[in-house]
């Protein structure tokens, strides 16, 4: 059996995951050496694996396929394989095997996500995914982390079970586990439909990125940036291509965040809103649903994974070596990191679309799918978010980095796997710029598109350098917003604050409530009761009792004294039984006359 | 530090820098004109289109930030 053939036995997902399990008993260059040879390794079994299905078993009654293996899930799958790849790289000089353990479960997460073929690997998939992830942010170790750990895991769960719910309702209506287009109709496929909207951070249930990211550790965002928002993209194109709410949210996605992005002071949370923004277009192609459209999906997932990875590693390099990573605290860098300087500026590039960077031969399919579909206002859209973009990722992280006024920090370049690292993303950013056709090749649909035209040349490198002559204006009139320490409320508003005053406004409400009712039930209705079945004959005796005594003229003195009589007799059954009879008959004649 | 660089710390320089980002934008406004189009939207075919878009986006983008900035700014700590 030839070593290909060996190696397609095993599924890439569960070669990361149980790789990640060995890691901890590897020590120096093996260890290197081992972490490495296994994103290559999974590359190579999925390049030799023809197109079909592979490593089905059956568990209790469910058919379990590890490998469906098609155009769609390889192209994520070989990004996959090549992002982690890099990122081990950029993390070689780290010492904490639990951020190297929780990358590989979660890269390996994503790979069983991309190529699962029935509901339930997915699903499995699907939450090794947001636990391996939540320990890339708790790694940081710091209170800040901690919290947006704690708030990410819970948001996760909370899509996890939408998605659960979905599925449930799925495999009970459908009758099988796999899946396949999935439209949006029927409780079970908005259910899934939410599920995934969780992950791929459609507004409003994107607060989680741009809070978790940003205090992620500096290779743990790396990773983050790369797998639980582009496998929610492949899980989308795969079940809801064409549906048409997904075109409106993918352009409400592209314009909203870069508003925030503009705001921004911390450096990768503005890379994070950019993230949401590139998300947005994949969204927006997919919606589309035409095969130009979902070729330019994947290809800007397979672009933005690169370029978003090499934009999260300058600005990890930066917090790696100040120990800052705010606008505030930054600048002049260039003067001492030129390399991590340079590196950036590939990367913002590439984020902007300019032609020759990947972001150009990618972004401009999906809104070129949107101009033949004659969608006017999603283009205009996705243009003004074109221009955005180039803005605040583009122009911002560099020059708030690297240019601007000069903070007085003179840090050295990074360490030299984490160069090495940025490199290979920025060579690759350029070279899928230049020469596309590589990445054309995998695409789902043949590609007939050809991006370098003058008009699209011209009319691109328009649009953005104008954008950067208004940033250039703005900043020396002073009308661009400065930056400043402050925080920016977004939706997660709902969940940070005001779910809290909900809380305390239970604990007012629903305590008091709960004290009122100790205090009535618990406590004053038994004793009176008690009271009741003790004195309570006695006294209805009485009070029936009193007006015969009135109308036959009785003192108060004597009244008294009967009443205690009364009330000894009962209390002592000392009632004769003449007496007792006469009552029950009265008694009983009473409830057949109101009867 | 040695070996650094101070390529902007001379105004000659970023002079140099932006008389070369205006000469482009200048250039890019000259070709406009010259293009093929064949845009899927009859304004994509107005000359100088995407400059006036691209500058009145960015124009809108910051005016429109600085009133979100108006609505959302907190405390560092607002969240404690």
């Amino acid at each position: 059996m030839d070593l290909a053939l060996l190696i397609t036995r095993f599924p890439p997902a569960l070669l990361f995951i149980g790789g990640a399990l060995l890691i901890p008993f590897f020590k120096g260059k093996s260890k290197s050496g081992f972490m490495l040879a296994l994103p290559v390794l999974a590359f190579f079994c999925l390049a030799n694996t023809p197109d079909g299905s592979y490593w089905a078993f059956q568990v209790l009654d469910c058919n379990l396929i590890l490998g469906r293996v098609d155009a769609l899930s390889r192209a994520f799958g070989y990004i996959f394989c090549l992002v982690t790849f890099v990122g081990v790289i950029f993390a070689l000089n780290i010492d904490d095997d639990i951020q190297f353990c929780a990358a590989f479960i979660y890269a390996g997460g994503a790979l069983g996500v991309s190529f699962a073929g029935d509901v339930f690997s997915l699903y499995i998939f699907w939450e090794v995914m947001a636990v391996a992830s939540t320990f890339l942010i708790l790694a940081r170790r710091t209170r800040a982390s901690q919290a947006a750990a704690m708030r990410y895991i819970l948001v996760h769960i909370f899509g996890g079970l939408c998605l659960l719910a979905g599925i449930i309702l799925y495999v009970q209506r459908t009758g099988t586990t796999e899946f396949g287009l999935i439209q949006l109709a029927g409780i079970d496929s908005y259910l899934i439909f939410v599920g995934i909207a969780v992950n791929a951070a459609i507004p409003p249930l994107h607060p989680w990125l741009s809070d978790a990211y940003p205090e992620a550790t500096v290779a743990g965002a790396v990773f983050l940036s790369a797998f639980t928002t582009k496998s929610a993209v492949y899980l989308m194109a795969r079940m809801f291509p064409g549906t048409e709410l997904l075109i409106w949210l993918g352009a409400v996605m592209t314009a909203i965040p870069i508003f925030y992005a503009v705001l921004e002071n911390d450096i990768r949370r503005v890379l994070a809103y950019s993230l949401i923004n590139q998300v947005g277009f994949m969204m927006c192609g997919i919606g589309i649903g035409t095969a130009l459209a979902i070729n330019g999906t994947v290809s800007h997932a397979f672009c933005h994974i690169l370029y978003k990875a090499l934009l999260f590693m300058a600005a990890g390099s930066v917090l790696h070596v100040t120990g800052k990573i705010r606008c505030t605290d930054l600048g002049g860098l260039y003067k001492t990191m030129p390399l991590t300087c340079l590196f950036c500026i590939v990367g913002a590039a590439s984020i902007s679309a300019f032609p020759l960077f990947s972001g150009f031969v990618s972004k401009s399919m999906i809104i070129s799918a949107a101009a033949h579909n004659k969608l006017v206002i999603v283009w205009l859209i996705l243009q003004f978010a074109s221009a955005g973009v180039f803005h605040h990722a583009g122009i911002k992280v560099p020059f708030f980095m690297f240019f601007g006024h000069d903070s007085g920090i003179r840090a050295k370049e990074p360490p030299l796997n984490m160069l090495i690292a940025m490199g290979i993303g920025a060579g690759l950013c350029v070279f899928l710029g230049v020469y596309p056709y590589p990445l054309y090749a995998i695409l789902p649909y043949p590609v007939d598109y050809i991006p370098y035209t003058g008009a699209h040349v011209v009319g691109q490198l328009q649009l953005l350098m104008f954008g950067a002559l208004a940033f250039c204006l703005l900043i020396l009139s002073g009308f661009y917003p400065a930056e400043m320490r402050a925080i920016n409320l977004d939706t997660d508003w709902f969940y940070r604050k005001l779910s809290l005053r909900f809380y305390r406004f239970s604990d007012k409400t629903l305590n008091k409530m709960n004290q009122a009712c100790e205090t009535i039930f618990a406590q004053k209705l038994p004793d009176s009761l008690a009271e009741w079945a003790k004195n309570g004959a006695a006294r209805t005796l009485v009070i029936l009792l009193l007006p015969v005594w009135k109308a036959m003229n009785l003192s108060a003195e004597r009244q008294t004294q009967l009443s205690n009589h009364i009330d000894t007799l009962l209390r002592n059954g000392a009632v004769s039984i003449g007496i007792s009879v006469a009552g029950v008959a009265i008694l009983l004649s009473g409830l057949y006359f109101f009867h | 530090m040695k070996n650094e660089l101070t390529l902007f710390d001379n105004p000659k320089n970023v002079k140099r820098f932006l008389l070369l980002f205006y000469s482009c934008l200048l250039a890019l406004l000259i070709i406009d004109p010259f293009i093929h189009k064949h845009g899927e939207f009859a304004w994509e075919d107005v000359p100088e289109f995407y400059a006036a878009y691209g500058f009145v986006s960015c124009v809108l983008l910051i005016f429109i930030a600085r009133i979100l900035r108006w609505w959302v700014k907190r405390d560092e700590n607002y969240y404690g």
